[in-house]
């Protein structure tokens, strides 16, 4: 047991330390909001641990596209001013860091988050101090916040139209929908699940696999998937596994010899910033589906690259999907801020909708009035240089569909936040708003 | 431990959540001495994260067991608490189902598990807070001190346990809501979670609760039980020749430990406003060693201070130093164990009343 | 498949005889519809334009390009070729060019024209491929080509794919003779594998002798390939055990031997994996035809490179700690957050990409056994180090001294072995073998900072669980918790699986609570 220790000494520096652990915590904040000063903008996303790896390249546009804002003079006549703070993959430290930026900087509106249970978890957060959270994902669905506007793709844009260029493209017969145990993956092969079904592929016809995050050996998953595919119907893998787990799944696919003209696989998670990571030449021709490619060409995407590369001072710096998003959503948030001639997040969010702006790859991105946005489908097969081969994409933009119609809990429900409804989730059969998400 | 210093940081932790709460609560807005709800929140989850690390400096500092998975039983007195907070939500969730949570009918299910039934009571839930944890770790160290599972083998197998319950919980099967889990809850007995007062309550709460378990833990080890226990650390066979049973001393400190961080996690989790398997990660367990390291093993109030002071010191870094925080963190824990091999709390003592207080690692 | 078989037929009758003059072969390929491109690509196959096989070829490449009038140009390095005559292209810019566009459609329509010629290949592996395509697309139409083939065919393996190719076209043509049926279905029960069984459960309309042969066979099949499936959930449990070993073994000499709870192992495996990708980037760079010899180079350098970390770290960190190993475990873990920092802000927070080298991508077919060429060799690798790690420890000086330092430190001393820096050495040894893992993980896992976090938890697990100080008892941990695993992984699943061997592993302690081969005697004690 302790001895006598020197009372009075650690008494006092004990209380003391401990009163500024606790109370000293105004220190923090780095000023205060005012009106003429700054626009804040926040960006909330992992710079350490497990995401930063898909993250990190999010904070970096973001900080260009401010950067190039500002010297086109800001907006409203004020220099807008970015506060990074890094939630290191760790949930809680999400919505802890979301407060901080809200109540302690001030900040306008957010730019953050990548995945579902971040999003949730900062969500209460958003709504409690009303402020903007621009998240640029594909995700789910099954959510519509009126502090949240989604500029990822809904399962709708993505999942929905890849099964359907398999279909007709691949004359694709049976399915394997493998993913990372997680809600993207569940959800999505739910809905392609009912899908499939609808359009006449029989239940054992379909094969669903889930693998835990990070999974890094897949010899006997990837064998199973070719034992599938030799049954003489045309078999397709559609893949929402998560990113980690992907480099060994594709580098157990090309050394297990499925070639794309055998099994094809389309993924909804895999892009330029993962394949950067990967030896392609054995997985060309298996498929993404995204709503942007780097290789898209137009010359917005051509300029968007370049001011990217000029940034980054890194020629060889891909873009991606999620890139594109931040990129739309951060023009729709200037159109909004000048539309409501203030950047208080309350007008800005009603001004928001209807608001759009060119996307990169020629077309034109509306915010709906259920916070998501209008997207083009695109379907690119790998290619040997670690880039995307658009083979496929929408005539037009699709709508995304914040609800799925295939699943039974939300094909009643629809979310739109123009009066006079303002709900996310409002029923259409009982003609009422569900919940608390008023 | 010293009665006095525990006195001490128990009148500083009451006094200064009591301060803090109302300074949140009364002060206008503007005032010079209003207290952002960012603050109190803050203070509120690292008072929880303070009994993790009591719970963990009881059975380390004091029993010699080092524990990796003590974040499991923190996280396991969330989960019980996050289901009394998710079936409170009734209709109020996005579906509008009254039994089922949202993410239940996400996924189809149709009715509730059995083992989710019961924890619409209040007093239920508090019950399984206290006794989810308590059962796992009874059961996991009656097995594990019974057969002399000492030393890294028990360290290692705590940490297998909590990775076992993160890989389970990340299962959509278990119906636990899988990675996204437990989230978007709206009251906690009849008061709306977000609001000011129920934060401030639970800032309360958290330091009364914490207040308690420090005076439990005080109670213990300076008893003869706790001596004992201290015998059992430093030398455990030569107790066992004594007629002494370790593995009944060290199960029931076990326990109880097991318990405090069950309560913590518990407060936790309407704090934060999610719960989820995360929380399970082996590195989170790892973490709370950290603090009690830090702050100084087998002193009590070195692992509030410690828990509280990386805690904060993690806050501050991640937004001051986004980009290059780790490796001020990183040397931060290289710096104490070379410099203050005794902990925070080490600094305050005089150098030549030192007592082997750290002790080796209990020997065969 | 209509491509394949107006292909197959054309080159049965012999295949010179272009189609009418006036159609351009060419046509086509630079449409913007890919079903137009894929028909364009069996036209020129068939036209027997002598510039065919080069266009295809190119196509196959992504080496095709078109101006907007239609003219074709095939890349050559820096240099255009014509298409239609393989002259160099004068003034070509290169800016109005576009590469000709394919999908897996139009790529299945390069295959199958390819296939056609390479069924009369000079080269036996590309007529071997051929067979085996035709084999895959078991179309009736290629049954004439494929008798010419097999009469023309010298190469006894060849030669056996050419036939089984031919058995799977015959059991495909619905009026092929019973005779000809039961002797195609004896021939697919030969080749035994889930492609052959595939063959088999597709034929349809045969008489009830041959329907009720093609089942026997594929009853047989089916217990083959279980007998199959047993030895290969083998492979996969002995790859799975061979990665984790490496991953623990650096592991077993510095907690296992030395008794450093060493927190920051991780990062010496993902140290030695960047080292790799620093391997080969420098060697695109300076030596590009060498880099089929890039890993065998990156063992050594990794190894020093962690070992010399090692080194560092346990002269400027933990001798000081020895003694109060749980110190060490919060200095280690400081120093795991620092080195992973470090890495990410030098080499970006992204994966990186290393290169699997050509002899060691693909799989061979062995009987129903698949082997992954980079596991085999991951495997081989991992009992090639273990034997050179106990090698050192036994029969070396260094070795020697490092056993006398662990069993008795002050006698040690007092023999005149200088143990703070044995203790230095045994560390950086530890250290460089986890470098050495990492050059074998980064052909199968993620460069990234996080690389080394994967591995932490399940190496301290394997050492454990074969018991402290133990390194046989390291690798039959390692290889029975890889191969329980792997048996475990088809029947719970993957999470299912992982969480059972957990929970197995904790029962087990309990049982055992020093490991399956715990020390005995004074060390045991230490």
């Amino acid at each position: 047991m302790a001895s006598q220790p020197s009372l009075t000494r650690r008494n006092l520096l004990g209380a003391a330390a401990f009163t500024a652990a606790v109370t000293g915590f105004p220190f923090i904040s780095r000023g205060r909001a005012a009106e003429a000063g700054p626009i804040k903008i926040g960006i909330l996303h992992s710079l350490s641990g497990t995401m930063a790896i898909s993250e990190t390249t999010l904070k970096d546009v973001m900080l260009m596209l401010i950067e190039a804002q500002n010297k086109k003079g800001g907006v409203l006549g004020r220099k807008l001013e970015p506060v990074v703070v890094d939630p290191a993959s760790n949930w809680p430290l999400f919505a802890e860091k979301a407060r901080q930026l809200i109540s302690v900087d001030k900040v306008s509106a957010v730019f953050g988050c990548w995945t579902s249970v971040s999003r949730k978890s900062v969500l209460p957060v958003f709504e409690e101090l009303n402020n903007i959270l621009f998240y640029p994902v594909q995700y789910e669905g099954e959510e519509s916040s009126k502090n949240v506007f989604y500029t990822g793709a809904a399962p709708n844009q993505q999942a929905i139209p890849a099964v359907d260029y398999l279909m007709s493209e691949e004359k694709v017969k049976r399915w394997v929908l493998a993913g990372t145990d997680y809600v993207y993956p569940r959800t999505t092969n739910k809905i392609l699940e009912a899908y499939l079904k609808l359009k006449g592929v029989a239940p054992e016809d379909i094969m669903i696999n889930y693998t835990p995050f990070g999974h890094s050996d897949w010899q006997n998953i990837v064998a199973d998937i070719k034992k599938f595919g030799s049954a003489g119907k045309k078999t397709a893998v559609v893949s929402t596994i998560n990113g980690d787990a992907n480099v060994p799944f594709y580098k157990e696919l090309g050394n297990q010899g499925i070639k794309a003209t055998d099994i094809p696989v389309v993924a909804f998670s895999v892009g330029e910033e993962e394949l950067a990571g990967i030896d392609t030449k054995p997985l060309v021709g298996h498929l993404a589906a995204w709503n942007y490619f780097e290789s898209v060409n137009t010359p917005a995407n051509r300029a968007f690259i370049k001011e990217w590369h000029d940034f980054t001072k890194n020629p060889k710096r891909t873009t991606n999907d999620p890139m594109e998003a931040h990129y739309i959503g951060f023009n729709m948030w200037l159109k909004a801020v000048q539309k409501a001639g203030t950047a208080d997040p309350a007008k800005v969010i009603d001004a928001m909708i209807g608001v759009a702006v060119p996307n990169l790859t020629g077309g034109i991105a509306t915010m709906m009035p259920n916070h998501h946005l209008t997207k083009p489908v695109l379907i690119g097969e790998i290619k040997a240089d670690g880039q995307f081969n658009v083979v496929w994409q929408t005539p037009g933009t699709v709508v995304a569909q914040a609800w799925s119609p295939y699943l039974e809990g939300s094909k009643d429900l629809a979310a739109d936040w123009l009066p006079p409804l303002s709900c996310g989730n409002y029923n259409v059969a009982t003609g009422k708003c569900g919940g608390a998400s008023k | 431990m010293n009665r006095f210093a525990t006195s001490l940081c128990l009148v500083l932790v009451l006094a200064g959540a009591l301060a803090l709460g109302l300074l949140d609560l009364l002060p206008p807005a503007g005032s010079p001495w209003h207290v952002s709800p960012y603050v109190v929140s803050l203070a509120g989850k690292y008072l929880c994260y303070a009994m993790l690390a009591l719970s963990v400096d009881l059975v380390w500092g004091f029993a010699g067991i080092l524990s990796l998975g003590h974040a499991a039983f923190f996280a396991m007195g969330g989960y019980a608490m996050g289901m009394y907070l998710m079936r409170q939500i009734g209709t109020r969730g996005v579906y509008g189902n009254a039994v089922l949570p949202d993410f239940m009918v996400f996924l189809n299910w149709k009715a509730l598990p059995w083992y989710w039934h019961g924890f619409d009571n209040p007093m239920f839930a508090g019950l399984m807070v206290m006794a989810v944890p308590g059962v796992v770790a009874l059961v996991f160290g009656w097995l594990a001190f019974r057969s002399r599972v000492t030393g890294v083998y028990l360290s290692i197998i705590t940490q297998a346990l909590t990775y076992a319950l993160q890989l389970a919980f990340f299962r959509n099967d278990m119906g636990f809501g899988g990675n996204n889990g437990l989230t978007d809850f709206k009251d906690l007995l009849g008061y709306p979670v977000a609001a000011r007062t129920t934060q401030v309550g639970l800032l309360w709460a958290s330091a009364a609760a914490l207040a308690l378990a420090l005076l439990v833990c005080r109670g213990i080890v300076s008893s003869r039980f706790g001596r004992v226990l201290v015998a059992v650390r430093d030398a455990e066979s030569r107790t066992r020749f004594l007629g002494y049973r370790p593995e009944s001393y060290m199960l029931f400190v076990w326990v109880i430990s097991a318990i405090i961080a069950g309560i913590g996690g518990a407060l936790y989790v309407p704090q934060v406003g999610i719960i989820n398997p995360s929380e399970f990660a082996p590195a989170n367990s790892i973490e709370a060693v950290v603090w009690v390291a830090v702050g100084g093993r087998g002193t009590l109030v070195g692992a509030v201070l410690g828990a509280i002071l990386v805690s904060a010191g993690k806050t501050f870094l991640t937004g001051a130093l986004p980009e290059i925080w780790l490796f001020a963190l990183g040397a931060l824990f290289i710096v104490v164990t070379l410099f203050l091999p005794r902990g925070i709390v080490g600094l305050f003592r005089r150098r030549r009343a030192l007592s082997p207080l750290p002790g080796p690692e209990p020997a065969e | 498949m209509r491509l394949l078989r107006m292909l197959l037929v054309l080159l049965a009758v012999g295949f010179a005889m272009p189609l009418a003059a006036e159609e351009d072969p060419f046509a086509g390929l630079a449409s913007q519809s890919f079903d137009e491109v894929s028909a364009a690509v069996g036209t020129l196959a068939a036209s027997g334009n002598p510039r065919a096989a080069a266009v295809i070829g190119a196509m196959r490449n992504d080496a095709l390009y078109a101006d907007d009038d239609g003219n074709l140009y095939i890349q050559s390095g820096d240099d255009w070729l014509e298409a239609r005559t393989g002259k160099k292209a004068a003034d070509v810019d290169a800016d109005s060019l576009s590469e000709v566009r394919i999908n897996n459609a139009v790529r299945r329509a390069i295959a199958a024209a390819m296939g056609g010629i390479d069924l009369f290949s000079p080269e036996a592996a590309v007529r071997a491929h051929a067979a085996q395509a035709v084999f895959d697309a078991h179309d009736p139409a290629a049954l004439p080509a494929l008798q010419k083939a097999v009469a023309a065919e010298k190469n006894a393996a060849v030669l056996r794919t050419l036939k089984q190719a031919e058995a799977a076209v015959i059991l495909a043509t619905p009026d092929s003779t019973d005779a000809d049926r039961l002797s195609a279905i004896a021939v697919l029960r030969a080749r035994g594998d889930i492609q052959a069984r595939a063959r088999l459960a597709d034929l349809t309309g045969a008489s009830p002798a041959v329907a009720a042969a093609a089942r026997d066979a594929m009853t047989a099949l089916d217990r083959e390939q279980q007998m199959w499936g047993l030895a290969q959930s083998v492979f996969y449990g002995l790859s799975l055990g061979s990665v984790l070993l490496l991953a623990a073994a650096g592991l077993a000499i510095t907690f296992g031997v030395m008794g450093v709870i060493n927190m920051a192992h991780g990062e010496m495996v993902m140290l030695g994996a960047y080292t790799t990708y620093v391997v080969q980037g420098l060697m695109r760079d300076i030596a590009p035809g060498l880099m089929g010899w890039s890993l065998p180079l990156a063992v050594p350098l990794a190894f020093l490179v962690s070992g010399a970390v090692g080194v560092v770290i346990e002269r400027g960190l933990i001798r000081f700690l020895y003694g109060r190993p749980l110190e060490t475990l919060l200095a280690t873990w400081g120093l795991s957050l620092i080195l992973q920092q470090a890495v990410r802000s030098i080499f970006g927070a992204s994966n990186r990409d290393v290169t699997t080298p050509d002899w060691m991508s693909g799989a061979a077919q062995w009987g129903g056994l698949t082997i992954t060429w980079n596991r085999l060799v991951i495997i081989i690798f991992a009992a090639l180090v273990i034997a050179a790690l106990m090698a050192a420890l036994r029969w070396t000086s260094l070795g020697l001294s490092m056993r006398a330092v662990t069993q008795n430190r002050r006698m040690a001393a007092a023999m005149g072995i200088r143990t703070p820096w044995i203790d230095a050495l045994t560390f950086g040894l530890g250290s460089g073998v986890a470098g050495i893992a990492g050059v074998a993980l980064s052909q199968i896992d993620n460069v990234s900072p996080n690389l080394g976090q994967g591995y932490i938890i399940d190496s301290f697990m394997v050492v454990v669980f074969g018991g402290v100080g133990n390194l046989w008892g390291t690798v039959v941990s390692a290889l029975t918790l890889g191969i329980v695993n792997k048996f475990l992984e088809p029947v719970a699943g993957a999470v299912l699986g992982k969480i059972v061997v957990l929970v197995l592993l904790i029962l087990f302690i309990q049982r055992r609570p020093r490991g399956m081969f715990p020390l005995k005697g004074r060390a045991a004690e230490a």
